[in-house]
Order: C-alpha cells, then structure tokens, then sequence
C-alpha cells in the first residue's frame, strides 16, 4: 500500500480538482488514466493526461460488512490480496490487464470476468462513489450500504461510463465471501451441444459460476456449500479443468482473446449463432462471445444486433472507427444531455465511447 | 406534514384551466379512460403513507402505451404536472398528487406478455402485481426474487420505480439487480429501450439510473426482470436473545462467517408481541429480541449452516434456538413477521414506520439510541427489520387523533433518520424518499450532489413535469430545512469545494 499523509491525499485531490476546474475553464479535454493498462479499450482520446493513480489507498474495510472503500487509484491487485486474507473476493470477476491496473479503471471500464452471470456485473457491486464533476466539485453518490434508495443512483451509472462522466476519487464495493468449495470439470462437446446443456442446467438451481465454451470443450465451474458442489460435480461427471483455465479466460489471456482485432459480442444466451466468421471463446454461458475475426464491422455489428444483442470492437480500432454499438439517436441525444450533466465542459475522455460524446 | 406543496419551496407551475386539461385529454384517450368525478379520484389522493393527500386535476387509466404517450404529450404541450402511479403501496409520498396534476395510473397495463424459461426472463406490462410474475414462473421453477411486503398488491412499474426489496434480497439483490431491459417514455412521448436481451447495453448503465428513480425521469411502460431457478429446500432458525444488543452482534457475526442468509431478520420485545398475539407464530414473548434465519440451497448445506448460524446465535447469548420442524411451522414463522406491520393495530391506532439503512456493525449502537429518542419524545417505537442489510424499519407508535400526534411522530422519524445519516447510514433502504422524506435528503446530500440531481432530471425532463416536488429537494428547501451535509461530524471531502 502507498504510505501517503493524511496531508498528502487531501494535497492530491485538491490538485485533481484545481485540474479539472482549469480544464473546463479552458475547455481542454483531459485523458483520464489510472493504471493505464486498458489504454486499447474505447476510442483514442486526445488531450492532457490526468493520472489518478497517485489517489490510492484503502479508506475503510471490515470484512463484517462485506464493504471495502478505496481511493480510486488503489491498484486492483492489492485490493484482492488484501480481501483475500479474509476470506473474501470481489464478486465480478475483473480481469486484471497489468499489475499497475487499478480500481477506478475496473469501475470505468465495467468489464466483469466469467462470473458476471452467476454473480453480477460490476455496477451491481458498487454501493457509492465519491466523483469529481466538471466543476472539479467533489460529488457522493450512495453510500457504503447495500440498501440505499436515496437520490439518484449516480453511483452505478459510473460503472462502465469509461470515465466520460466525472473522475473517480472514491469507490465503496459490496464483496462476496469465497466459498467453501470450488471445483471445475470440461466436457467434450460442440458448441450447439453445449448450448442445448446449458440451457437445461441454467434453469436449475445449480451452483454455477463459471459457464465456458474454448472453441471445443465446455468449462463448468461450481462454486458454493460443499455438498450441493459435490453433488453437482458427480452427475455431471467429465474431466477436471484447472482452476487457471478460468483465470486465464478472465484475464484475456486465453488462446485468441489476444488476438490484434478482437472483438466482444454481448448476446442472449439462447441465441443460435453457430457460423461466426472466426474463431471464437464464449463466456457467460454463451452470452460474451470473445470472436476473432477480420470481417468487416458492419457485419459483425448486424450478426450481433440481429441476435439480439451488440458488438464492441474490445481491442484494434482504427484510428477513428466505431468502438461501441451505435445507439439510436433518440438514445444518444440523452447520452449527450447526460454528459452536459455532469462535464458541461465536456472535458472528461471526450469521444471514449462514441464520437461527439 | 408535507403534504401540502410550497410554493416557495417546491416546483410549481402555472395553472391550467380543468375543464381545458380534461377536454384536450379527452380528446386523445378513448371513453372510460378518465376519472374526473372528485369521489372516483379520491381512490387516488394517496399512495400507503395515508397521511399523506391531495386530488389531482384528473385521473388517467391508460390501457396500452399509444395511450400513456397520448397523456404525457399533452400534458407537456400544456405544462401540467405528471404523477405516476402503480399499486399505491408505496409507503414515502411518491405517488402523492401535485397541485393540479395528471394523476398517471397503469394499473390497466396488466398483461405479462411472455415468460421465456429457457432466457430466464418475464417481460410484463408494468401494472402488473410482482407476486403475479413468481406465480406465472412457478410452473417453469423459477422465481422473480425481489419481495416486497406488499408483493400481493404492488405493482412491478412501482417496483421499479421504487427499486424495491424485500426480505430476501440480502442474498439475491434488489429490483435493480434483477431487471433486463425497460421500455419508458419520457414526457414528450418518446420511447426509449434501457437494457435488452443481452447481460449488457452499449452505452451508459441508464437502466440502472432508471430504476429508484421515483417516477421524476420517465414512465416505465414495460418490464424484462430475469428469473432464478427456486431453491430445492429452504429452512429458518429463530434465535431469542434476552438482550437487543446481542442480537445486533449476531446479525454481523453470522455475515462476518461468511453466510449469506436468503432472509435475516429481527424483531424486538414490542413487534415480537404484537406479530405473537397476532399470528401466533410461536414467538417467544419473553424475549428482547428474536432473529429468523431463512437459509436455502441443497439440504445437506442447509443442516451444516444452520449448526453454524447457531453456534454464532449460541455464542452472542441466545437463549434459545430452534429450526421450524416443518414446513408447515417455517410458514407460520414467516407468517409473523410479515403480519408484524399490521400487528401494530393492537399496540396503537396508528404507526410510523421508518425506513433508514445503517452499516450492521452499527446495529446495537442504533438500538439503543433509537431507545433513546423514543423515550425523550415519550412515543413508542417496535423495531421489525431486514436486519441482515441494516435496514431498520423503526415503527413510532401514535394516535393521529391526538393533537400534534402526527407532528410528533415525524419529529421522532426525523431524527431517527438523521441518526441513521450520521451513523454513515442512509435515510431510505426501499421505500423511497418520495414527498415524505425530502426535507431529510438535505442531511445525506449537500447542494453539489442536489444540483446534480437536478441536472439529471432535467436530461431526461427538461420542462420538470414529472412528479415535481418529490424525491430531489430544491436548494431552498434545504436552506429552509437548514440542515448541513454532516457525517459523524465532518463532511467528506471537507476541503474541496461544494457548491
């Protein structure tokens, strides 16, 4: 942990804040950046460089709880360390792309690893934030309790804004227990296969917390009390998967998710979509699908949509492309609204997500 | 009271002329869609909290969503405030009329449009009643897990709304965490799709904005909440405490031993009584406080965490400990609780109840301070609670008959609340600030976050239309109010500036 003063943090977000207000001011976008390890994700952002990471630390802990309040620059992986010595863990999942990645960019990016369906997303973990707005305005959204219906929930609405919103200073995350058992198995099975099996399993109360397919088995991970875990892994039967199967697949490092083009097709779980133009990873069930393809975006964009969800070109945008699905522009006039909200200066990663926002 | 609107102090608009309101409504809705007769409306002059009233102008029952966009263009078009409202069970205000508003009901929409099992997921209209949806997915062993008390009578567009909760959302989330998709209309009739069919929507989370949101940013027209598969078997252990406090340490210590209860609650001496005499639950009157402890999943880890759960009780000082012997009995355990609230009949002719979350590790301090102000406001005050989540629900006992009986009831709620603030708590946990608790949203936000909330109203309803004066107080109302933006003493981020 950064051995910062009481003295020296204050000093820091006063700084931030000073920033941000000169940057609004002079209407000079700022990039924001903690770790910077997911720099590929989003479109390119020009502008000054605003480096949170120095905001680090952890606020408050107990582990009775279940809550953890960190400094936006906390790195992510001395968080899971330090909630690992009591036995808990954060419930999504993150990957993790660098040692230095930290929690404000977990939270701005929303990405969640291979328990998202079991376990939620990342909005879903976080309780409170404390945001600088465009006016370097210090603003609290929520709180560090897990009921909490008061004023609008700008907190989770920070999950996933990639930044475009306020700058992260604080994040109270609700954590999850690690459970008492944990075990993998795989199957030899096609996709079409898996997904029939799937289907039946995913309306069954089962302890399921990891459903993946690599392009030729099916990875089943259960997770929970120890008997129904027990139970499930012996009707289930098949072959053991090692447990860094799953981290692999939750830190991008497996097979072709390090693909130069990668795409991330976000789709229902049902959906039959058993020609993709590549080769392809799916997580969540059949639900994120990981394809590696060099067919054209719109192609892809409009399998996806058709399925019933969207596409995002998770890694190698050209200069200027399309990362995200577009939305509809009645969608993306509140989009902007929303923005001019919160940055009236449209300052914060300007064009991170979409064009003009 | 708070029912009556300021004109200094809330939203106000110019008036409309009725009879032009009802004819240019009537004009775009079909017969029978209106009620304009002063004894149809006053079904609607309030939502639960009862003390609380006001007629609107009209009342409009839209039966699909051409027709709620008919009413909301109109009612832009003449700048007449929109209230929305589902069951009326909400228990804060939000769905009390505005001077002159259009009084939106949906409880015509109806319909569950599909179940899909196989997708895990309900899509329904949003009049229709939350138990109705785990009823449609019963056949399918599937449930929709957000319980609210009233889940008989509330509607899932007021849930929605409300972001509602429920015993057993400790372990399986509140609505926020149970929706896929929404359609809403904005105020100037334009429908907009938040979520979809897959985990995840481009964009800013909006649903999750969406919901909680009280009815001040559109009108939810339908719903797609995902389903869960039922547990095989569930079981509860009601553990007796002879003391309040030890069953505050139980509640943290069985969380910190890393079990997560489906339900956790508790009742103190007075709301254990009262549910005893009303149900007779087998409650042990003798005690200061019982906790029930609902636990489900595969039997054999039921029968382990039960040992473990009390062992915790045993070691924090139960003085009894017992597992319903069946199903039967487990029913009737529950039977009590959720019959807690009307139990309190018996104890006075009326009660408050409060709503504040607080940390659980807070839970005996509260207590004992809710005690406290209890006594020097000479009212009573039964504590029945999801204590599991730290959310209180104080009930202050009163006689709305008496003089001032109501004044000093929200007097004591006030400061309970403000208790709950300072504990780093928060003033609602899900029943809303709604018209009740707006003078309360000045102690847990300062004027930046309410100039933001603001603003973001104004994203989505530029014109302030929808349910105005509730839920975001205006800054003079928190200059009036004069409540500071405090936490234990300091405000956070003391140094930066607040606007």
């Amino acid at each position: 942990m950064p051995t910062s003063t009481a003295s020296e943090i204050r000093d820091f977000a006063d700084e931030l804040a000073d920033r941000v207000r000169a940057a609004s001011a002079a209407r000079t976008p700022l990039r924001i950046v903690g770790g910077d390890t997911k720099a590929f994700y989003g479109r390119a952002v020009g502008g000054e460089r605003l480096d949170v990471s120095g905001y680090a630390g952890v606020v408050d802990y107990e582990p009775s709880e279940l809550v953890i309040t960190t400094r936006a620059g906390t790195r992510i992986k001395e968080i899971e360390a330090l909630l690992a010595r009591q036995n808990q863990r954060l419930a999504f999942e993150p990957p993790v792309l660098g040692s230095d990645s930290t929690l404000g960019g977990v939270v701005a990016a929303g990405l969640a690893g291979p328990r998202r369906p079991f376990a939620g997303a990342v909005r879903d973990s976080v309780l409170g934030v404390t945001v600088l707005g465009g006016k370097g305005e210090a603003l609290r959204f929520g709180g560090t309790v897990f009921k909490n219906v008061a004023g609008f929930d700008g907190f989770r609405l920070m999950a996933g804004a990639l930044g475009c919103l306020g700058v992260l200073l604080e994040v109270s995350l609700r954590v999850a227990p690690i459970p008492a058992s944990e075990l993998s198995r795989s199957f030899d099975l096609s996709w079409p296969a898996a997904q029939a099996w799937i289907t039946t399993l995913m309306r069954r109360p089962l302890p399921l917390s990891g459903v993946a397919h690599d392009g030729e088995r099916l990875h089943l991970r259960l997770s929970g009390p120890s008997a129904a875990v027990a139970a499930a892994a012996a009707e289930f039967g098949g072959e053991e998967t090692p447990a860094v199967f799953w981290e692999d697949l939750r830190h991008r490092r497996t097979g072709s998710l390090g693909a130069p083009r990668l795409w991330r097709l976000s789709v229902p779980r049902t959906a039959a979509l058993n020609d993709l133009p590549g080769p392809a990873i799916r997580d969540w069930g059949g639900a994120e699908i990981w394809l590696d393809s060099d067919a054209p975006a719109e192609r892809i964009r409009t399998f996806a949509a058709e399925a019933g969800g969207h596409a995002t070109l998770y890694r190698g945008a050209g200069p200027g492309e399309a990362v995200f699905s577009p939305l509809p522009p009645g969608l993306f006039a509140l989009h902007k609204r929303l923005k001019a909200a919160f940055d009236p200066a449209g300052v914060f990663n300007p064009g991170r997500m979409y064009e003009g926002l | 009271m708070l029912d009556q609107f300021d004109i200094a102090l809330d939203p106000m608009f110019p008036p409309v002329d009725r009879g032009r309101l009802i004819s240019a409504l009537s004009e775009v809705l079909p017969a029978g869609a209106l009620v304009t007769k002063t004894e149809g409306m006053r079904v609607y002059e309030s939502d639960g909290l009862a003390a609380y009233r006001g007629l609107p102008a009209v009342v409009a029952l839209p039966r699909d969503t051409g027709e709620v966009r008919a009413v909301l263009r109109t009612c832009a078009r003449l700048g007449v405030p929109v209230v929305a409202r589902g069951a009326g069970t909400g228990l804060s205000g939000g769905a009390l009329p505005s001077p002159g508003c259009v009084l939106l009901s949906l409880s015509r929409m109806s319909r569950i449009l599909a179940i899909d099992p196989d997708a895990r997921t309900a899509r329904v209209q949003p009049g229709v009643r939350n138990l109705a949806i785990s009823e449609a997915a019963a056949p399918y062993g599937l449930f929709y897990a957000p319980d609210p008390s009233s889940q008989l009578a509330c509607s899932i567009g007021g849930n929605v709304a409300e972001n509602a909760g429920g015993v057993h959302c400790l372990k399986y989330g509140l609505t926020v965490h149970n929706l896929q998709a929404l359609e809403i209309m904005t105020l100037e009739g334009e429908g907009l799709t938040l979520g979809g069919e897959a985990l995840d929507a481009p964009g800013f989370d909006l649903m999750a904005l969406m919901t909680g949101s009280e009815g001040l940013l559109a009108v939810v027209t339908e719903v797609t909440v995902r389903l869960l598969p039922s547990p095989s078997h569930a079981q509860v252990m009601l553990a007796a405490f002879a003391d309040v406090r030890q069953a505050g340490e139980a509640v943290a210590a069985i969380i910190a031993a890393g079990i997560i209860p489906a339900g956790l609650e508790m009742m103190d001496r007075l709301a254990l009584t009262a549910a005893e005499e009303h149900t007779h639950a087998g409650y042990p009157t003798d005690a200061a406080a019982i906790l029930l402890c609902e636990l489900d999943g595969a039997e054999d880890d039921i029968a382990e965490e039960l040992e473990r759960v009390a062992a915790i009780c045993e070691a924090a000082g139960a003085v009894q400990v017992r597992v319903a012997r069946d199903e039967s009995e487990r029913q009737l355990f529950w039977a009590g609780r959720k019959g807690a609230f009307p139990a309190m009949g018996r104890l006075a002719p009326d009660y408050y109840c409060i709503d504040g979350t607080i940390p659980r590790r807070r839970l005996p301090d509260v207590l004992e301070a809710i005690g406290r102000l209890s006594e020097e406001h000479g009212l009573a005050v039964a504590n029945v609670f999801h204590a599991g989540d730290g959310n209180l629900h104080p009930l202050i006992l009163y006689d709305a008959n008496e003089d001032g009986g109501i004044e000093r009831a929200e007097a004591l709620g006030g400061k309970i609340l403000e208790l709950c603030v300072a504990m780093g708590g928060t003033i609602t946990g899900e029943h809303g600030v709604g018209r009740e608790k707006i003078n309360q949203m000045c102690a847990q936000f300062g004027s930046a976050e309410i100039e933001t909330f603001f603003a973001i109203k104004a994203a989505f309803d530029p014109a302030g239309l929808l349910n105005p004066g509730k839920a975001i107080p205006t800054p003079a109302r928190c200059v009036e109010h004069g409540a500071m933006h405090v936490h234990a003493g300091k405000a956070p981020f003391a140094h930066l500036d607040r606007f």
